[in-house]
Protein backbone atom coordinates (compact mmCIF):
# COMPACT_ATOMS: atom_id res chain seq x y z
CA UNK A 1 0.00 0.00 0.00
CA UNK A 2 3.02 1.90 0.44
CA UNK A 3 3.29 3.21 -3.03
CA UNK A 4 -0.73 4.74 -3.12
CA UNK A 5 0.20 8.00 -3.46
CA UNK A 6 -3.73 9.42 -2.61
CA UNK A 7 -5.94 7.31 -0.15
CA UNK A 8 -9.33 7.93 0.69
CA UNK A 9 -10.17 6.16 3.64
CA UNK A 10 -13.82 5.44 4.75
CA UNK A 11 -15.21 8.74 4.29
CA UNK A 12 -18.67 9.89 4.82
CA UNK A 13 -20.30 13.27 4.12
CA UNK A 14 -23.06 14.57 4.99
CA UNK A 15 -24.69 18.28 4.24
CA UNK A 16 -27.56 18.82 6.68
CA UNK A 17 -29.75 15.34 6.70
CA UNK A 18 -28.24 14.66 3.30
CA UNK A 19 -25.68 12.07 3.01
CA UNK A 20 -23.53 12.95 -0.43
CA UNK A 21 -20.49 10.05 0.79
CA UNK A 22 -21.31 7.14 2.18
CA UNK A 23 -18.30 5.17 3.92
CA UNK A 24 -16.19 5.76 0.42
CA UNK A 25 -12.74 4.15 0.28
CA UNK A 26 -10.09 4.04 -2.65
CA UNK A 27 -6.21 4.69 -3.41
CA UNK A 28 -5.35 6.06 -6.30
CA UNK A 29 -1.25 4.64 -7.21
CA UNK A 30 1.62 6.30 -8.01
CA UNK A 31 1.62 7.39 -11.65
CA UNK A 32 -2.23 5.96 -12.65
CA UNK A 33 -4.78 7.51 -14.48
CA UNK A 34 -7.56 7.21 -12.04
CA UNK A 35 -11.36 7.41 -12.87
CA UNK A 36 -14.39 8.76 -11.23
CA UNK A 37 -17.05 8.36 -12.87
CA UNK A 38 -20.97 8.40 -11.69
CA UNK A 39 -24.22 9.63 -12.42
CA UNK A 40 -25.24 13.54 -11.59
CA UNK A 41 -25.33 14.11 -7.98
CA UNK A 42 -23.60 10.78 -7.29
CA UNK A 43 -20.56 13.13 -4.80
CA UNK A 44 -18.27 13.39 -7.91
CA UNK A 45 -17.16 16.90 -7.16
CA UNK A 46 -17.83 16.69 -3.82
CA UNK A 47 -15.05 13.95 -3.29
CA UNK A 48 -12.65 16.26 -5.01
CA UNK A 49 -13.83 19.24 -2.99
CA UNK A 50 -12.55 16.94 0.18
CA UNK A 51 -9.42 16.50 -1.04
CA UNK A 52 -8.60 20.52 -2.12
CA UNK A 53 -9.35 21.11 1.63
CA UNK A 54 -12.90 23.01 0.41
CA UNK A 55 -14.77 20.74 2.33
CA UNK A 56 -14.35 18.47 6.06
CA UNK A 57 -15.66 15.23 5.68
CA UNK A 58 -17.68 14.41 8.36
CA UNK A 59 -15.91 11.18 9.06
CA UNK A 60 -12.64 9.51 7.53
CA UNK A 61 -9.75 10.65 5.87
CA UNK A 62 -7.63 11.81 3.01
CA UNK A 63 -3.87 10.80 2.90
CA UNK A 64 -1.36 12.18 0.50
CA UNK A 65 1.54 10.04 0.30
CA UNK A 66 0.84 8.51 3.11
CA UNK A 67 0.40 12.15 5.14
CA UNK A 68 -2.75 12.74 6.55
CA UNK A 69 -4.17 15.78 4.65
CA UNK A 70 -7.92 15.65 6.19
CA UNK A 71 -8.90 19.40 6.47
CA UNK A 72 -6.12 21.00 5.33
CA UNK A 73 -6.58 24.67 3.89
CA UNK A 74 -6.87 24.66 0.04
CA UNK A 75 -4.22 27.04 -0.27
CA UNK A 76 -2.01 24.96 1.91
CA UNK A 77 -3.20 21.57 0.01
CA UNK A 78 -1.80 22.89 -2.98
CA UNK A 79 2.08 22.93 -1.36
CA UNK A 80 1.82 19.63 -0.60
CA UNK A 81 1.26 18.76 -4.36
CA UNK A 82 -2.51 18.71 -5.34
CA UNK A 83 -4.53 21.00 -8.10
CA UNK A 84 -7.65 20.52 -9.74
CA UNK A 85 -9.87 21.70 -12.75
CA UNK A 86 -13.47 22.74 -12.51
CA UNK A 87 -16.56 21.42 -13.98
CA UNK A 88 -17.27 24.50 -14.84
CA UNK A 89 -14.34 26.18 -16.17
CA UNK A 90 -13.02 28.96 -13.28
CA UNK A 91 -10.79 30.91 -15.03
CA UNK A 92 -9.94 35.16 -13.73
CA UNK A 93 -11.87 36.37 -16.19
CA UNK A 94 -10.63 40.00 -18.08
CA UNK A 95 -6.90 38.74 -16.89
CA UNK A 96 -4.91 37.80 -19.44
CA UNK A 97 -4.21 33.95 -20.40
CA UNK A 98 -0.60 34.96 -19.84
CA UNK A 99 -2.02 36.51 -15.54
CA UNK A 100 -4.07 33.26 -15.35
CA UNK A 101 -1.21 30.96 -15.73
CA UNK A 102 1.31 33.66 -13.60
CA UNK A 103 -0.89 33.39 -10.62
CA UNK A 104 -0.46 29.43 -10.48
CA UNK A 105 3.26 30.01 -10.07
CA UNK A 106 2.25 31.77 -6.91
CA UNK A 107 2.65 28.64 -4.90
CA UNK A 108 6.60 28.43 -6.17
CA UNK A 109 7.55 32.45 -6.33
CA UNK A 110 9.34 31.91 -3.08
CA UNK A 111 10.57 35.90 -2.81
CA UNK A 112 9.82 37.90 0.20
CA UNK A 113 7.78 41.14 0.22
CA UNK A 114 11.34 42.72 0.88
CA UNK A 115 12.36 41.21 -2.23
CA UNK A 116 9.53 42.38 -4.15
CA UNK A 117 9.08 45.80 -2.79
CA UNK A 118 12.80 46.44 -3.33
CA UNK A 119 13.49 44.47 -6.71
CA UNK A 120 16.10 42.57 -5.73
CA UNK A 121 18.27 40.94 -8.37
CA UNK A 122 17.01 37.83 -7.21
CA UNK A 123 13.34 38.53 -7.73
CA UNK A 124 13.79 39.99 -11.20
CA UNK A 125 15.46 36.06 -11.88
CA UNK A 126 12.59 34.26 -10.68
CA UNK A 127 10.08 36.65 -12.05
CA UNK A 128 12.10 35.94 -15.24
CA UNK A 129 12.18 32.00 -14.83
CA UNK A 130 8.38 31.88 -13.79
CA UNK A 131 7.77 33.61 -17.02
CA UNK A 132 9.83 31.21 -18.85
CA UNK A 133 7.90 28.54 -17.41
CA UNK A 134 4.69 30.10 -18.14
CA UNK A 135 5.31 30.37 -21.44
CA UNK A 136 6.65 26.85 -22.30
CA UNK A 137 3.40 25.54 -20.30
CA UNK A 138 1.41 27.62 -23.06
CA UNK A 139 3.31 26.14 -25.54
CA UNK A 140 2.85 22.42 -24.99
CA UNK A 141 -1.20 23.36 -24.71
CA UNK A 142 -0.81 25.37 -27.80
CA UNK A 143 -2.56 28.53 -26.48
CA UNK A 144 0.92 30.60 -27.02
CA UNK A 145 -0.67 32.96 -29.51
CA UNK A 146 -3.36 33.68 -26.62
CA UNK A 147 -0.97 34.40 -24.12
CA UNK A 148 -1.62 38.66 -24.44
CA UNK A 149 -5.83 37.86 -24.92
CA UNK A 150 -8.55 38.17 -21.98
CA UNK A 151 -8.79 35.10 -20.90
CA UNK A 152 -12.77 34.82 -21.90
CA UNK A 153 -11.94 35.71 -24.99
CA UNK A 154 -10.76 32.18 -25.71
CA UNK A 155 -13.37 29.00 -27.17
CA UNK A 156 -14.51 26.91 -24.27
CA UNK A 157 -11.63 24.36 -25.82
CA UNK A 158 -8.83 26.18 -25.43
CA UNK A 159 -10.25 28.24 -21.77
CA UNK A 160 -10.06 24.28 -20.99
CA UNK A 161 -6.45 24.02 -21.53
CA UNK A 162 -5.52 27.29 -19.47
CA UNK A 163 -7.26 26.43 -16.49
CA UNK A 164 -5.22 22.62 -16.66
CA UNK A 165 -2.20 24.90 -17.36
CA UNK A 166 -2.51 26.64 -14.61
CA UNK A 167 -3.21 23.86 -12.80
CA UNK A 168 0.30 22.94 -14.17
CA UNK A 169 2.02 26.10 -13.01
CA UNK A 170 1.63 25.30 -9.26
CA UNK A 171 4.03 21.74 -9.82
CA UNK A 172 1.40 19.18 -8.91
CA UNK A 173 2.50 16.06 -8.41
CA UNK A 174 -1.38 14.28 -8.20
CA UNK A 175 -3.66 16.59 -10.55
CA UNK A 176 -7.22 16.66 -10.21
CA UNK A 177 -9.34 16.98 -13.09
CA UNK A 178 -13.02 17.35 -12.87
CA UNK A 179 -14.95 16.44 -16.37
CA UNK A 180 -12.04 18.27 -18.71
CA UNK A 181 -13.94 16.80 -21.98
CA UNK A 182 -17.44 18.27 -21.09
CA UNK A 183 -18.77 20.15 -23.98
CA UNK A 184 -15.56 19.57 -26.28
CA UNK A 185 -16.79 17.98 -29.87
CA UNK A 186 -14.67 14.56 -30.51
CA UNK A 187 -12.26 16.42 -32.34
CA UNK A 188 -11.02 18.63 -29.21
CA UNK A 189 -11.94 16.05 -26.86
CA UNK A 190 -9.11 13.28 -28.85
CA UNK A 191 -6.80 16.25 -28.86
CA UNK A 192 -7.33 17.20 -25.18
CA UNK A 193 -6.42 12.95 -24.39
CA UNK A 194 -3.48 13.45 -25.85
CA UNK A 195 -2.07 16.48 -24.46
CA UNK A 196 -3.45 14.61 -20.96
CA UNK A 197 -0.83 12.04 -21.74
CA UNK A 198 1.78 14.19 -23.07
CA UNK A 199 1.72 16.46 -19.32
CA UNK A 200 1.12 12.83 -17.56
CA UNK A 201 4.71 11.46 -18.42
CA UNK A 202 6.42 15.05 -18.79
CA UNK A 203 5.32 16.17 -15.69
CA UNK A 204 5.38 12.83 -13.83
CA UNK A 205 1.61 13.14 -12.57
CA UNK A 206 -0.81 11.02 -11.04
CA UNK A 207 -4.47 11.88 -12.63
CA UNK A 208 -7.86 11.59 -10.87
CA UNK A 209 -10.64 12.08 -13.14
CA UNK A 210 -13.98 12.47 -12.87
CA UNK A 211 -15.56 11.94 -16.65
CA UNK A 212 -19.10 10.68 -18.39
CA UNK A 213 -17.66 10.46 -21.39
CA UNK A 214 -16.76 6.21 -21.17
CA UNK A 215 -14.95 6.28 -24.38
CA UNK A 216 -12.79 9.14 -22.95
CA UNK A 217 -12.60 6.88 -19.45
CA UNK A 218 -11.74 4.10 -21.58
CA UNK A 219 -9.21 5.50 -23.21
CA UNK A 220 -7.66 7.83 -20.64
CA UNK A 221 -7.75 5.65 -17.33
CA UNK A 222 -5.96 2.79 -15.37
CA UNK A 223 -8.74 1.94 -12.80
CA UNK A 224 -11.53 3.63 -12.20
CA UNK A 225 -14.63 3.66 -8.74
CA UNK A 226 -18.17 4.32 -9.74
CA UNK A 227 -20.10 5.89 -7.18
CA UNK A 228 -23.86 6.09 -6.85
CA UNK A 229 -25.71 8.11 -4.45
CA UNK A 230 -22.39 8.55 -2.79
CA UNK A 231 -20.94 5.10 -2.30
CA UNK A 232 -18.71 2.85 -4.29
CA UNK A 233 -20.77 0.44 -6.63
CA UNK A 234 -17.39 -0.13 -8.50
CA UNK A 235 -13.82 -0.47 -8.55
CA UNK A 236 -11.42 -2.35 -11.38
CA UNK A 237 -11.14 -1.95 -15.05
CA UNK A 238 -13.33 0.31 -17.02
CA UNK A 239 -13.48 -2.51 -19.28
CA UNK A 240 -14.98 -4.54 -16.50
CA UNK A 241 -17.53 -1.56 -15.59
CA UNK A 242 -19.14 -1.10 -18.84
CA UNK A 243 -20.58 -4.65 -18.51
CA UNK A 244 -21.29 -4.97 -14.67
CA UNK A 245 -25.13 -4.97 -13.95
CA UNK A 246 -24.85 -2.84 -11.08
CA UNK A 247 -23.38 0.40 -13.32
CA UNK A 248 -25.58 -0.35 -16.17
CA UNK A 249 -28.74 0.02 -13.65
CA UNK A 250 -27.43 3.09 -11.88
CA UNK A 251 -26.79 4.98 -15.34
CA UNK A 252 -29.86 3.39 -17.16
CA UNK A 253 -32.39 2.74 -13.75
CA UNK A 254 -33.19 -0.43 -12.60
CA UNK A 255 -35.26 -2.32 -14.56
CA UNK A 256 -35.80 -5.73 -12.86
CA UNK A 257 -38.20 -3.27 -10.80
CA UNK A 258 -40.01 -1.37 -13.48
CA UNK B 1 -18.26 83.70 -15.10
CA UNK B 2 -14.90 84.94 -16.30
CA UNK B 3 -11.93 82.98 -17.38
CA UNK B 4 -10.20 83.68 -14.46
CA UNK B 5 -13.20 82.88 -12.05
CA UNK B 6 -13.60 79.57 -13.99
CA UNK B 7 -9.72 78.44 -13.98
CA UNK B 8 -9.93 79.04 -10.07
CA UNK B 9 -12.94 76.86 -9.63
CA UNK B 10 -11.24 74.42 -12.22
CA UNK B 11 -8.16 74.09 -9.53
CA UNK B 12 -10.72 74.23 -6.84
CA UNK B 13 -13.20 71.65 -8.23
CA UNK B 14 -9.74 69.07 -9.06
CA UNK B 15 -8.74 69.52 -5.03
CA UNK B 16 -11.69 68.83 -3.90
CA UNK B 17 -12.46 65.71 -6.56
CA UNK B 18 -9.23 64.75 -5.22
CA UNK B 19 -10.32 64.12 -1.95
CA UNK B 20 -13.22 61.93 -2.91
CA UNK B 21 -10.99 60.10 -5.31
CA UNK B 22 -8.80 58.57 -2.49
CA UNK B 23 -11.66 57.85 -0.46
CA UNK B 24 -13.36 56.23 -3.11
CA UNK B 25 -10.41 53.58 -4.66
CA UNK B 26 -10.58 52.72 -0.76
CA UNK B 27 -14.61 51.68 -0.68
CA UNK B 28 -13.75 50.06 -4.61
CA UNK B 29 -11.42 47.80 -3.62
CA UNK B 30 -12.76 46.25 -0.79
CA UNK B 31 -16.33 46.01 -2.55
CA UNK B 32 -13.76 44.36 -5.46
CA UNK B 33 -12.60 41.66 -3.12
CA UNK B 34 -15.40 41.28 -0.52
CA UNK B 35 -18.44 42.50 -1.91
CA UNK B 36 -18.99 44.90 0.66
CA UNK B 37 -19.52 48.49 0.45
CA UNK B 38 -17.29 49.25 3.90
CA UNK B 39 -19.38 51.96 5.58
CA UNK B 40 -16.83 52.38 7.88
CA UNK B 41 -14.56 54.01 5.30
CA UNK B 42 -15.38 57.44 6.01
CA UNK B 43 -14.61 56.87 10.04
CA UNK B 44 -11.09 55.55 8.61
CA UNK B 45 -10.41 58.34 6.60
CA UNK B 46 -11.44 60.52 10.11
CA UNK B 47 -9.37 58.71 12.19
CA UNK B 48 -5.92 58.88 9.72
CA UNK B 49 -6.78 63.00 10.08
CA UNK B 50 -7.05 62.75 13.82
CA UNK B 51 -4.07 60.39 14.40
CA UNK B 52 -2.25 63.17 12.12
CA UNK B 53 -3.42 66.22 14.35
CA UNK B 54 -2.16 64.42 17.60
CA UNK B 55 0.77 63.35 16.48
CA UNK B 56 1.50 67.49 15.53
CA UNK B 57 -0.05 68.75 18.98
CA UNK B 58 2.62 66.19 20.33
CA UNK B 59 5.29 68.29 18.41
CA UNK B 60 6.16 65.76 15.38
CA UNK B 61 6.42 67.69 12.13
CA UNK B 62 3.50 67.40 9.88
CA UNK B 63 5.67 65.28 7.58
CA UNK B 64 6.44 62.26 10.18
CA UNK B 65 2.71 63.00 11.79
CA UNK B 66 1.07 62.29 8.18
CA UNK B 67 3.31 59.05 8.44
CA UNK B 68 1.92 58.35 11.92
CA UNK B 69 -2.26 59.08 10.68
CA UNK B 70 -1.36 57.02 7.60
CA UNK B 71 0.14 53.76 9.50
CA UNK B 72 -2.65 54.29 12.36
CA UNK B 73 -5.72 54.10 9.72
CA UNK B 74 -3.83 51.18 8.06
CA UNK B 75 -4.01 49.08 11.63
CA UNK B 76 -7.41 50.82 12.23
CA UNK B 77 -8.44 49.29 8.59
CA UNK B 78 -6.55 45.67 9.30
CA UNK B 79 -8.24 45.59 12.70
CA UNK B 80 -11.53 45.99 11.70
CA UNK B 81 -11.13 43.15 8.79
CA UNK B 82 -9.68 40.18 11.26
CA UNK B 83 -11.87 41.12 14.10
CA UNK B 84 -15.28 42.14 12.28
CA UNK B 85 -15.03 41.16 8.82
CA UNK B 86 -13.41 38.21 8.61
CA UNK B 87 -15.63 35.86 10.70
CA UNK B 88 -18.74 36.78 8.54
CA UNK B 89 -16.69 35.56 5.26
CA UNK B 90 -19.05 33.19 4.83
CA UNK B 91 -22.23 34.46 6.31
CA UNK B 92 -24.80 36.48 4.21
CA UNK B 93 -23.40 39.53 2.92
CA UNK B 94 -25.97 41.44 4.25
CA UNK B 95 -24.96 40.28 8.06
CA UNK B 96 -21.46 41.99 6.69
CA UNK B 97 -23.26 45.47 5.68
CA UNK B 98 -24.76 45.82 8.86
CA UNK B 99 -21.48 45.38 10.53
CA UNK B 100 -19.84 47.81 8.84
CA UNK B 101 -22.67 50.40 9.64
CA UNK B 102 -21.87 49.22 12.93
CA UNK B 103 -18.18 49.26 13.12
CA UNK B 104 -18.96 53.03 11.86
CA UNK B 105 -21.30 53.67 14.51
CA UNK B 106 -18.88 52.76 17.08
CA UNK B 107 -15.61 54.78 15.47
CA UNK B 108 -17.42 57.76 15.34
CA UNK B 109 -19.22 57.26 18.79
CA UNK B 110 -15.60 56.35 20.35
CA UNK B 111 -13.62 59.35 19.12
CA UNK B 112 -16.53 61.80 20.61
CA UNK B 113 -16.44 59.81 23.95
CA UNK B 114 -13.13 60.28 23.88
CA UNK B 115 -11.70 63.52 22.52
CA UNK B 116 -15.30 65.40 22.75
CA UNK B 117 -17.41 66.76 19.08
CA UNK B 118 -16.10 70.37 19.39
CA UNK B 119 -14.30 70.70 15.92
CA UNK B 120 -10.29 71.16 16.12
CA UNK B 121 -8.63 73.41 14.77
CA UNK B 122 -5.95 72.11 12.00
CA UNK B 123 -2.71 73.72 11.66
CA UNK B 124 -1.39 72.72 8.35
CA UNK B 125 2.10 73.81 7.82
CA UNK B 126 2.77 77.16 6.06
CA UNK B 127 4.29 76.09 2.87
CA UNK B 128 0.78 74.07 2.55
CA UNK B 129 -1.43 76.77 2.76
CA UNK B 130 0.62 80.29 1.99
CA UNK B 131 -1.49 81.67 -1.05
CA UNK B 132 0.19 82.44 -4.49
CA UNK B 133 -1.13 83.92 -7.31
CA UNK B 134 -0.80 83.31 -11.12
CA UNK B 135 -2.07 86.59 -12.83
CA UNK B 136 -5.34 87.36 -11.19
CA UNK B 137 -6.29 83.71 -9.82
CA UNK B 138 -5.21 83.49 -6.14
CA UNK B 139 -4.95 79.77 -4.92
CA UNK B 140 -3.17 78.44 -1.24
CA UNK B 141 -0.24 76.28 -2.38
CA UNK B 142 -2.47 73.25 -1.31
CA UNK B 143 -5.07 72.91 -4.46
CA UNK B 144 -1.93 72.31 -6.75
CA UNK B 145 0.05 70.22 -4.06
CA UNK B 146 -3.82 67.89 -3.73
CA UNK B 147 -4.23 67.10 -7.36
CA UNK B 148 -0.55 65.87 -7.96
CA UNK B 149 -0.25 63.79 -5.10
CA UNK B 150 -3.86 62.17 -5.74
CA UNK B 151 -2.26 61.41 -9.63
CA UNK B 152 0.91 59.94 -8.09
CA UNK B 153 -0.98 57.42 -5.85
CA UNK B 154 -3.19 56.71 -8.21
CA UNK B 155 -0.54 55.56 -10.66
CA UNK B 156 1.13 53.66 -7.67
CA UNK B 157 -1.87 52.04 -6.92
CA UNK B 158 -2.52 50.93 -10.87
CA UNK B 159 1.07 49.58 -11.03
CA UNK B 160 0.42 47.59 -7.24
CA UNK B 161 -2.84 46.24 -8.92
CA UNK B 162 -1.02 45.42 -12.44
CA UNK B 163 2.39 45.17 -12.15
CA UNK B 164 3.31 42.91 -8.95
CA UNK B 165 1.81 39.46 -7.99
CA UNK B 166 -0.34 40.91 -5.37
CA UNK B 167 -1.82 42.82 -7.65
CA UNK B 168 -2.98 39.91 -9.96
CA UNK B 169 -3.75 38.35 -6.53
CA UNK B 170 -6.20 40.84 -5.70
CA UNK B 171 -7.46 41.70 -9.19
CA UNK B 172 -8.03 37.55 -8.92
CA UNK B 173 -10.17 37.48 -6.01
CA UNK B 174 -12.16 39.94 -7.22
CA UNK B 175 -13.62 36.79 -9.46
CA UNK B 176 -12.86 33.66 -7.35
CA UNK B 177 -11.97 33.35 -3.76
CA UNK B 178 -12.01 29.87 -4.01
CA UNK B 179 -9.59 29.03 -7.35
CA UNK B 180 -7.08 31.36 -5.50
CA UNK B 181 -6.80 29.51 -2.30
CA UNK B 182 -6.24 26.94 -4.78
CA UNK B 183 -3.36 28.71 -6.26
CA UNK B 184 -1.41 28.15 -3.16
CA UNK B 185 -2.80 31.85 -2.12
CA UNK B 186 -3.69 33.30 1.06
CA UNK B 187 -6.79 34.81 -0.01
CA UNK B 188 -6.69 36.46 3.95
CA UNK B 189 -3.33 38.21 3.53
CA UNK B 190 -4.65 39.69 0.21
CA UNK B 191 -7.73 40.96 1.60
CA UNK B 192 -5.51 42.82 4.43
CA UNK B 193 -3.09 44.09 1.42
CA UNK B 194 -6.21 45.63 0.42
CA UNK B 195 -7.39 46.92 3.52
CA UNK B 196 -3.71 48.52 4.24
CA UNK B 197 -4.07 50.52 0.99
CA UNK B 198 -7.61 51.42 0.80
CA UNK B 199 -7.03 52.80 4.41
CA UNK B 200 -4.24 54.52 3.95
CA UNK B 201 -5.40 56.38 1.12
CA UNK B 202 -8.31 57.02 3.16
CA UNK B 203 -6.31 58.69 5.88
CA UNK B 204 -3.84 60.27 3.42
CA UNK B 205 -7.66 62.03 1.83
CA UNK B 206 -8.23 62.54 5.82
CA UNK B 207 -5.58 64.57 6.06
CA UNK B 208 -6.08 66.99 2.70
CA UNK B 209 -9.25 67.58 4.02
CA UNK B 210 -8.08 69.04 7.38
CA UNK B 211 -5.43 70.87 5.43
CA UNK B 212 -8.19 72.14 3.23
CA UNK B 213 -11.10 72.87 5.58
CA UNK B 214 -8.97 73.20 8.98
CA UNK B 215 -10.82 71.48 11.24
CA UNK B 216 -11.49 68.53 12.46
CA UNK B 217 -13.97 66.30 14.72
CA UNK B 218 -15.44 62.74 14.63
CA UNK B 219 -18.36 63.23 12.49
CA UNK B 220 -16.13 64.95 9.34
CA UNK B 221 -16.42 61.30 7.74
CA UNK B 222 -19.90 60.46 7.74
CA UNK B 223 -20.75 63.19 4.82
CA UNK B 224 -17.24 62.84 3.30
CA UNK B 225 -18.24 59.09 2.98
CA UNK B 226 -20.96 58.97 1.97
CA UNK B 227 -19.93 61.33 -0.96
CA UNK B 228 -17.10 58.87 -1.82
CA UNK B 229 -19.24 56.17 -1.81
CA UNK B 230 -20.59 57.68 -4.20
CA UNK B 231 -18.23 58.52 -6.09
CA UNK B 232 -17.27 55.18 -6.06
CA UNK B 233 -20.72 54.39 -8.13
CA UNK B 234 -21.23 57.02 -10.21
CA UNK B 235 -17.59 55.21 -11.74
CA UNK B 236 -18.53 51.83 -11.04
CA UNK B 237 -17.96 50.27 -8.10
CA UNK B 238 -15.26 47.81 -8.14
CA UNK B 239 -12.97 50.04 -10.86
CA UNK B 240 -10.31 51.77 -9.40
CA UNK B 241 -9.40 54.27 -12.67
CA UNK B 242 -13.63 54.26 -12.16
CA UNK B 243 -13.63 55.93 -8.76
CA UNK B 244 -11.04 58.37 -9.80
CA UNK B 245 -12.86 59.56 -12.34
CA UNK B 246 -15.88 59.43 -10.82
CA UNK B 247 -14.32 61.58 -7.86
CA UNK B 248 -13.53 64.59 -9.77
CA UNK B 249 -16.95 64.30 -11.22
CA UNK B 250 -18.40 65.08 -7.96
CA UNK B 251 -15.48 67.50 -7.18
CA UNK B 252 -16.32 69.26 -9.91
CA UNK B 253 -19.74 69.44 -9.92
CA UNK B 254 -19.92 70.59 -6.27
CA UNK B 255 -17.47 73.65 -6.93
CA UNK B 256 -18.72 74.62 -10.49
CA UNK B 257 -22.75 74.51 -9.61
CA UNK B 258 -22.18 76.53 -6.21
CA UNK B 259 -19.92 78.97 -7.94
CA UNK B 260 -22.83 79.48 -10.73
CA UNK B 261 -25.37 79.25 -8.79
CA UNK B 262 -24.59 80.59 -5.30
CA UNK B 263 -28.26 80.58 -4.51
CA UNK B 264 -28.06 76.76 -4.35
CA UNK B 265 -25.04 76.54 -2.09
CA UNK B 266 -26.72 75.26 0.81
CA UNK B 267 -27.94 71.95 -1.65
CA UNK B 268 -24.18 71.17 -2.36
CA UNK B 269 -23.96 68.24 -0.16
CA UNK B 270 -26.97 66.88 -1.83
CA UNK B 271 -25.41 67.13 -5.64
CA UNK B 272 -23.59 63.83 -4.67
CA UNK B 273 -26.74 61.96 -3.81
CA UNK B 274 -28.82 63.15 -7.01
CA UNK B 275 -25.86 61.80 -8.76
CA UNK B 276 -26.08 58.49 -7.09
CA UNK B 277 -29.93 58.16 -8.07
CA UNK B 278 -29.27 59.03 -11.22
CA UNK B 279 -27.14 56.50 -11.54
CA UNK B 280 -28.87 53.68 -9.50
CA UNK B 281 -31.86 54.43 -11.99
CA UNK B 282 -30.16 54.79 -15.33
CA UNK B 283 -26.63 52.56 -15.10
CA UNK B 284 -26.56 50.55 -11.99
CA UNK B 285 -22.90 49.66 -12.96
CA UNK B 286 -21.64 53.46 -13.46
CA UNK B 287 -19.24 54.81 -15.90
CA UNK B 288 -16.49 52.55 -16.10
CA UNK B 289 -18.28 49.01 -14.87
CA UNK B 290 -19.89 46.29 -17.00
CA UNK B 291 -21.04 43.44 -14.62
CA UNK B 292 -21.77 43.91 -11.19
CA UNK B 293 -21.51 40.33 -10.35
CA UNK B 294 -17.91 40.42 -11.85
CA UNK B 295 -15.51 42.53 -10.05
CA UNK B 296 -12.87 44.20 -12.07
CA UNK B 297 -9.96 47.03 -11.31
Amino acid sequence: MSDAILKIDNITMQFGGVTAIKELSFNVQKGQTYGLIGPNGAGKTTIFNIITGNLKPTKGFVFFENKNITGTKPNKVVYKGIARTFQNIRLFKSMTVLENILIGFDAQANYSYFEAIFRLPRFFKREREIKEKAYELMKIFGITEFANTNATALSYGNQRKVEIARALATNPKLLLLDEPAAGMNPKETDELANIIHKIKSDFNLTILLIEHDMKFVNRMCDQLTVLDYGAKIFEGKPADAIVDEKVISAYLGDFSHA
Amino acid sequence: MNLDIFLQQLVNGASLGSMYALIAIGYTMVYGVLRLINFAHGDIMMVGAFLTFFAMQSGIPFEAALIIGIAGAAIIGILTDKIAYKPLREAPKISLLITAIGISFFLENLFTVLFGSTPKAFKAPEYLTKIFHLGNIYLPISVIIIPTVTLLILAIVLWILYKTKYGMAIRALAFDIQTVKLMGIDADKIIMIVFIIGSSLAAIGGVFYAVSYPSIDPLMGIIVGLKAFAAAVLGGIGSVGGAVVGGFILGFTEIFVVAMFPELGGYKDAFAFFFLILVLLFKPTGIMGQDLERGRF
